[in-house]
């Protein structure tokens, strides 16, 4: 597959690699703040031909991980309705609420549906006029476009019996929050590569200025990653701290202005609670005054909800870099990816459920 | 024209009397017994069927006698490449033969739902037929149940099958050894995608087949050429990953394989890619893994290339850490194969 | 998140630009994508595909800088 393939050669990659070895003379910590990079490097085994001194760490960037857990229990008491079909990408099924997860309320009766497009929910809500048709509608910056789209075509169709359960997280606040905070270890980053596309790299720079780290648009496929670790790594030992484009065959500087627009038409900025992290002002979106109608936050009548998570989960920390899975001491115990307690363990790329496979390895090793 | 044909193209059962299934085709009456002689008798028609009695006496030749069972409860009933008749043969004769019997017999039992319509019955039970004839096997003895609307999934079938292994060749996880090669019989996981493309907003255009297939010709063929067949599995839910992973572990052996060594179709990788689905925890059908030893994998491998071109050695068994599967990635990384958890969901993260 | 994948335009429909969507191939299987947001690609294009939708359109020029930067790599 063209634009794949091509950054999957193994003599690349051990060429990219000893490059990267070379040129370290001390230890580094970067992070990747994009959950498809963390399964990526998960999925090849990059951390394998990576020199010790390369510390990777793996960011909030995913939105299995950050979705409040309040959101998710919302959903959750949605998707039980029994006038409802409650469609969500198959990510967010497992994540656990406070109590139970969706595929538990699909085993309980609920009509929950996984969906690869937010498009696909139009043409449900179409075929099923007596229902209530509910996307959960979470992502980062990535996934605005498909879901803003899905809203303008509601909102142009006149779909009454459809809404979205918004729950959008931005980047660029997140990257702030961990530099911010006062035990930060973080010394590099690789900004998530599918996010720039659409938004573009102007966020970066001022953030690369205040904190002097470099920042480094990557993309996804291996290759992409080591090329934006060895970018970072070269500014790190040469003291830059510049924002560079490694992804610039899929990303320029002004992103995709279309998907902008139609965004800033549909969501409104507010601040978000990020799950293990706490609220982070500025840092999500929901729908816009204009598009309130398709809010399901307002459509249903939700009750209050008093959330806790399990007091022993420490995935905020990890989420932030600031403590190892290994360090948590219900890891690989009380929590593994069968019963997870937090949502670091439920994706199978948290840095909890990444680390458990990695574990059988070391101590094979 | 064949048999087959023949009974393929006349629906014996006056549909327009009893277009849908009711209770009382479960109810032991005569309803019941003009749905086993217009419909199973009709299909699958031989003469230890047609006997009548509450059980089938089998002639089975010289040999050990292997039995085994499953259920079948796929949805939707129909996919491209197969459907649920399909899979109760296949799915059954296939783990006969994954333990180096010939299969033999078959009993199906049948729960159907009420109001399943006669017509896809018919269609289910055509396949089993064609199934059968396929792999040279008779349906002997079955069973019908009716239960309310809402309590079943339209069909669910069980099928039974008694084979016979007519060799002395000893083929169980426990010969496996280390430095026995890895064999699969074909490319992956396109049962799994056949399955999910059914649904409309997972499907994909051309739509992807599922590889449900006999696999005792193939089996067959190997003993006959005196392989020294450690074991055999057929990759079903799961795929390749949970049939590497259940290996090792009943082995207590390590299993290394390498990423591209495996075969995996063009329309079915474009399809995993898209959705974020990792192709070996796809479900196959038609496909098994063979351990065998270094000596005698380049004859097996010869023989399992008949079948599918796209057969290939993928890796091999060593004493490493037991139960642990490696893979060796496309870049030269490594990582885990764990055993698949749960339900295989598109992702977008 | 963000699991974007590249694909080949292979037919392009709707002259509206908000409903502008595709058949766009993966490998040797196709699927509808919206194609609202690059308005610039024609048939041919590869573009990066998330949820259904394009989000941008694959630059060779591009591409082929960070080929060679990756084999001028030391």
């Amino acid at each position: 597959m063209k634009y794949i393939d091509e950054y999957r050669d193994p003599e690349a990659a051990r060429k990219t690699a000893a490059a990267i070895a070379k040129t370290v003379t001390r230890p580094w910590t970067i992070m990747e703040v994009c959950g498809g990079q963390t399964h990526a490097i998960v999925r090849f085994g990059i951390q394998d031909l990576l020199p010790d001194a390369v510390e990777l760490v793996h960011g909030p960037g995913c939105p299995v991980c950050v979705t409040p857990l309040e959101m998710v229990d919302k959903a959750i008491e949605i998707a039980a309705r029994d006038e409802v079909i409650f469609c969500s990408f198959g990510d967010m099924l497992r994540v656990p609420g406070s109590e139970k997860d969706l595929l538990t309320v699909r085993a309980e009766g609920g009509d929950v549906r996984s969906v690869y497009t937010p498009l696909d929910t139009l043409k449900i809500a179409t075929d099923n006029p007596d229902k209530q048709v509910v996307f959960f509608a979470v992502g980062f910056e990535t996934t605005a476009p498909a879901n803003a789209m899905a809203v303008h075509r509601a909102k142009e169709k006149g779909l009454e019996n459809f809404s979205v359960l918004a729950s959008h997280v931005l980047v660029p606040p997140a990257i702030e929050a961990i530099l911010s905070s006062p035990d930060n270890r973080v010394q590099g980053f690789l900004a998530a590569g599918h996010v720039c596309a659409v938004m573009g790299t102007a966020a970066y720079a001022p953030l690369a200025e205040k904190y002097q780290v470099p920042i480094v648009v990557t993309g996804f496929e291996p290759l992409d990653i080591l090329q934006g670790i060895h970018r970072c790594i070269c500014q790190l030992e040469e003291g830059r701290a510049e924002v560079e484009n490694q992804y610039e065959r899929a990303v320029r500087d002004a992103g995709n202005v279309g998907a902008q627009a139609l965004i800033s038409k549909v969501f409104r900025l507010i601040p978000r609670k990020w799950r293990g992290i706490g609220e982070i002002a500025a840092s999500g979106w929901t729908l816009s005054d204009a598009y309130a109608d398709f809010d399901a936050e307002r459509r249903f009548d939700l009750a209050d909800m008093e959330v806790a998570e399990p007091e022993n989960c420490i995935s905020g920390l990890v989420l932030r870099g600031l403590e190892k899975p290994a360090d948590c001491p219900a890891f690989g115990k009380q929590c593994t990816p069968d019963h997870p307690l937090g949502a670091t363990m439920v994706s199978g790329e948290g840095a909890c459920a990444a680390y458990y496979r990695y574990r059988k390895d070391r101590a094979h090793e | 024209m064949s048999e087959a044909k023949a009974f393929a193209m006349t629906c014996p059962l006056p549909l327009s009397d009893h277009p849908r299934i009711k209770m009382a085709h479960g109810g032991g009456g005569r309803m019941m017994q003009g749905l086993i002689e217009d419909v199973f008798f009709a299909a699958f028609g031989n003469p230890v069927l047609r006997s009548g009695h509450d059980g089938a006496v089998l002639d089975l030749p010289q040999g050990q006698p292997v039995m085994t069972t499953d259920s079948y409860v796929v949805r939707p009933l129909f996919f491209p490449g197969g459907d649920i008749g399909a899979l109760a043969v296949h799915g059954t004769v296939n783990d006969l033969a994954m333990c180096g019997a010939r299969p033999l017999y078959l009993s199906a039992s049948f729960i159907l739902e009420e109001g399943l319509e006669t017509a896809t019955l018919w269609r289910v039970v055509q396949s089993m037929r064609a199934a059968a004839d396929a792999t040279g096997i008779q349906i002997v003895t079955g069973d019908t149940k009716v239960v309310e609307r809402g309590h079943g999934d339209g069909i669910y079938i069980n099928t039974t099958g008694v084979g016979v292994i007519e060799h002395e060749i000893q083929i169980r996880p426990d010969r496996i050894k280390k430095d026995d090669l890895i064999i699969v019989s074909g490319d992956i996981g396109r049962h799994g995608m056949a399955v999910m493309g059914a649904r409309e907003e997972l499907a994909f255009t051309p739509p992807i087949e599922s590889d449900c297939a006999p696999l005792w010709n193939t089996v067959a063929d190997m003993l006959d050429a005196g392989i020294d067949i450690h074991c055999l599995r057929d990759a079903t839910r799961g795929g390749l990953c949970a049939v590497l992973n259940e290996l090792a572990q009943s082995s207590g052996l390590q299993f290394d394989v390498v990423e591209s060594d495996i075969p995996l179709a063009a329309n079915v990788r474009g399809a995993c890619e898209v959705l974020g689905l990792d192709a070996l925890q796809v479900a196959c059908e038609g496909r098994f893994v063979a351990m065998v030893p270094k000596s005698d994998a380049e004859r097996a491998l010869e023989i399992m290339k008949v079948q599918n071109g796209s057969s290939s050695v993928i890796g091999r068994v060593t004493d490493g850490e037991a139960g642990l599967v490696t893979l060796q990635t496309a870049i030269g990384g490594r990582r885990i194969l764990d055993m698949p958890a749960g339900e295989l969901l598109p992702r977008i993260c | 998140m963000c699991l974007a994948v590249p694909g080949e335009i292979i037919s392009i429909e709707g002259d509206d630009a908000l409903s502008r969507s595709g058949q766009v191939r993966f490998g040797d299987v196709m699927r509808e994508v919206c194609l609202a947001f690059v308005p610039e690609a024609v048939l041919g294009n590869y573009v990066l595909v998330h949820a259904g939708i394009a989000i941008s359109v694959l630059d060779e020029d591009a591409a082929q800088r960070t080929f060679r930067a990756l084999e001028e790599i030391e």
